[in-house]
């Protein structure tokens, strides 16, 4: 088979794995070998889709033994099927590294066989990698659940970060749709390559030159929309990855429609882009802005509002917080303000240890007013001429994209009768969430 | 200091220039309405004054202003590299300002003479960066090339990234705009002054590689989702016709014409 045939075969086979971030390790580059990594990741291009491209994330092999119904790769789908022979592979990897395409390498695999021999031949590339072409860059790897703990490891010290794919967020669901995985299969290398990390800073505390162990971390991945798990589930598992598995990431991906099952929602279906959004957004509040699962959803309200951003709709809940007096309040106060993100915190916190800061300051520096101003005063007053009317704050509230879904304008039927406008008790539900 | 004059500073454009137009400022207590480099802007009816450079003067508003702390002597550099019209003018006040009042001035961002500065300083990180992204390199025989048409002055900035991370490699970037070029075999770099290079076709071997990378492209991106405002926002359009995805296979027919004449050439002794 052609390479190009082979690459966009198992590229293709990849591209529903959303992780392509090449972030989380610095490396020097110098004399001898090629590639640096840094910290803050680089990403190379930009896809049809809008994501960006920054490793060369493909498929080992997409001859998988397995038949996991949401997946694209499974056994009894009807799709060509191509494997990479290592060499092959790092070959490929270092021409477009060379070329400046690419930061690094996502291996990834379906399971050829076993999972043990899956890992091998995982392994042989890294190695090729690594040793042969002495590779500094970035590399990605997913840990192939059921794989013997020896072979994790050996990964490990060979990439930077490694991962597991939760994929489906409850128990029933992976039963339901992945039957030949079980929640221990994926949470057992999931602990097994935190130990390693946790052993491995130790090591180099002692010994400075100790190998690394996946020094970039792990990170995981949910499907949000093949099954029926609400955002609460979903956040809470979030939240306690983070915590328990100390997860550098957890990446969503709106389920797409691919292969046709009872079990799965029609191909018709559009992927629920907004839900994964705002799981996104609430991804960030809790990793960046010191929030907690349980303020952004409960019981009670178990789905994020779809027109309103998670941090907006927890301030016009707790409007007792507010205003906020820009000169005085704290940190994580500040973070608090919808509008106000971790930037515009950092550069009111730089500026006002020096003088004192009004509204047309805040602009200078680069604070975007439109939604902060209701929920800020400086040097005790509100923004001048700040007219508090519903349809004002409404608009400033809520994306223009979100927008759509307010009841003014939406699509509707011609009608000889005059259309309900809206009135300020719409305005209060659409607010406070129970639209 | 008098108020506003209606004269006009012109210096010879390079760094040197720019410190002797603050050192004239001052011995002749004057305020400048606007600072340019020599044979740009449109003709005026305002005076103008020549400036001339002075690597001593130069040398002295250099030490004065890295008295003002390391923020303001790196924000000064810095901003010197914007490719934009009215750097000068701006470089002055924030020098000014901080004549004044001392360093502490570069943290009062709601005050214009410095968020302008700021913002400039910003805008020449973030294009260095998004060029670090999107640059392409091509094999020819020598070696690698490469050619970008950045707005600002950041090949300075990308140097030491290019030449760490392909340290074994033979690599040439040719920056359009500005007229220059970083050249770097293993272990030694420098940046010379070149107008226009004149690159062979690209290889068999070579063609291979932007095959498969334009197929690896297209094959990546997820139909169901396609957002082309996002990809816009992320990868500014300006940078496209530089980047093998989106040239034919055989390299483009021929570069992008620039908005206005290309600014004159930046090149200076001095080393920020």
């Amino acid at each position: 088979m052609e390479l190009l045939d082979k690459l966009r075969i198992l590229a293709d086979a990849a591209k529903y794995d959303v992780a392509c971030t090449s972030s989380g390790v610095d490396r020097e580059g110098g004399p001898g070998g090629i590639g640096s990594a840094v910290s803050c990741g680089i990403c190379h291009s930009f896809a049809a889709d809008g994501r960006c491209i920054s490793l060369l994330k493909v498929l080992q092999s997409n001859a998988c033994v397995y038949d996991c119904k949401y997946c694209v790769n499974r056994r009894s789908n009807d799709t060509p099927r191509a494997t990479f022979d290592p060499r092959e592979l790092a070959d490929l990897t270092i021409q477009f590294y060379r070329r400046n395409y690419i930061e690094g390498l996502f291996l990834s695999s379906g399971v050829v066989k076993t999972p043990d021999y899956t890992c091998e031949l995982m392994i042989r590339t890294l190695e090729l990698l690594r040793n042969e072409y002495r590779f500094r860059g970035y590399i990605h790897a997913k840990a192939i659940p059921g794989a013997d703990d020896a072979l994790l490891r050996k990964i490990g010290y060979l990439a930077d970060r490694m991962s597991v794919n939760i994929e489906l967020p409850s128990q029933s669901s992976l039963a339901l749709l992945a039957p030949d995985k079980s929640k221990t299969d994926i949470l057992r290398p999931m602990g097994f390559i935190r130990s390693g990390i946790r052993e491995n800073s130790s090591d180099l505390v002692r010994y400075r030159h100790a190998p690394a162990f996946a020094p970039a971390g792990q990170s995981t991945q949910m499907i949000v929309g093949a099954t029926p798990d609400t955002d609460y589930q979903i956040l809470n598992l979030t939240q306690s990855l983070y915590r328990k598995y100390k997860l550098k990431r957890v990446f969503f991906s709106a389920y797409t429609p691919i292969v046709s099952d009872r079990l799965l929602p029609a191909l018709t279906t559009k992927p629920p882009l907004l839900r994964e959004h705002r799981l996104y957004q609430a991804d960030w509040l809790l990793r960046f802005y010191g929030f907690d699962a349980s303020e952004l959803l409960d019981e009670a309200h178990p789905d994020f509002n779809p027109v309103l951003d998670p941090k907006c709709n927890w301030a016009v809940n707790h409007m007792e917080q507010f205003p906020v007096e820009i000169n005085t309040a704290p940190y994580d106060m500040l973070l608090r303000v919808p509008g106000i993100g971790v930037k515009s915190a950092k550069r009111i916190w730089e500026a006002r240890r020096v003088s004192s800061l009004d509204f047309a300051g805040l602009k200078k520096i680069g604070v975007v007013l439109k939604r902060a101003q209701y929920f800020i005063t400086c040097g005790g007053r509100m923004a001048e001429g700040l007219k508090i009317t519903e349809s004002g704050v409404l608009n400033a509230l809520v994306s223009e994209r979100s927008a759509s879904f307010l009841p003014q304008n939406r699509p509707e039927q011609l009608s000889l009768f005059q259309p309900e406008a809206v009135t300020g008790e719409d305005v209060k539900k659409c607010l406070t969430g129970q639209i | 200091m008098p108020d506003r004059t209606n004269l006009i500073y012109e210096y010879d454009g390079s760094f040197d220039g720019l410190l002797c137009c603050v050192f004239e400022s001052y011995t002749r207590r004057e305020r400048p309405m606007d600072i340019r480099p020599e044979g740009q802007g449109e003709a005026t009816l305002f005076p103008i004054r020549q400036i001339c450079s002075d690597a001593a003067h130069a040398q002295r508003v250099w030490r004065s202003v890295e008295r003002l702390g390391k923020e303001m002597a790196y924000l000064v550099s810095r901003a010197f590299l914007y490719g934009l019209e009215g750097k000068e003018l701006a470089i002055w006040r924030l020098i000014a300002m901080g004549y004044k009042y001392g360093g502490e001035v570069v943290h009062m961002l709601g005050e214009e003479a410095v968020s302008q500065v700021q913002h400039m300083v910003r805008a020449v990180g973030n294009e260095a960066h998004l060029q670090l992204e999107f640059l392409r390199f091509s094999q020819y025989e020598g070696g690698l090339a490469s050619v970008i048409g950045p707005k600002h002055y950041i090949l300075p900035l990308m140097s030491e990234h290019f030449c760490r991370r392909y340290s074994e490699e033979r690599f040439l970037i040719h920056d359009r705009t500005h007229g220059l070029a970083l050249v770097y075999q293993p272990y030694q770099a420098a940046l010379i002054q070149a107008e226009e290079i004149a690159l062979p076709g690209a290889r068999e071997d070579e063609r291979f590689y932007r095959r498969l990378w334009k197929g690896y492209y297209d094959a990546i991106g997820i139909e169901a989702r396609e957002n082309p405002v996002c990809r816009r926002t992320h990868m500014p359009m300006r940078f496209w016709p530089y980047m093998t995805e989106f040239q034919p296979e055989e390299g483009p027919a021929a570069w992008p014409a620039f908005p206005s004449a290309p600014p004159q050439p930046l090149l200076r002794e001095w080393d920020g």
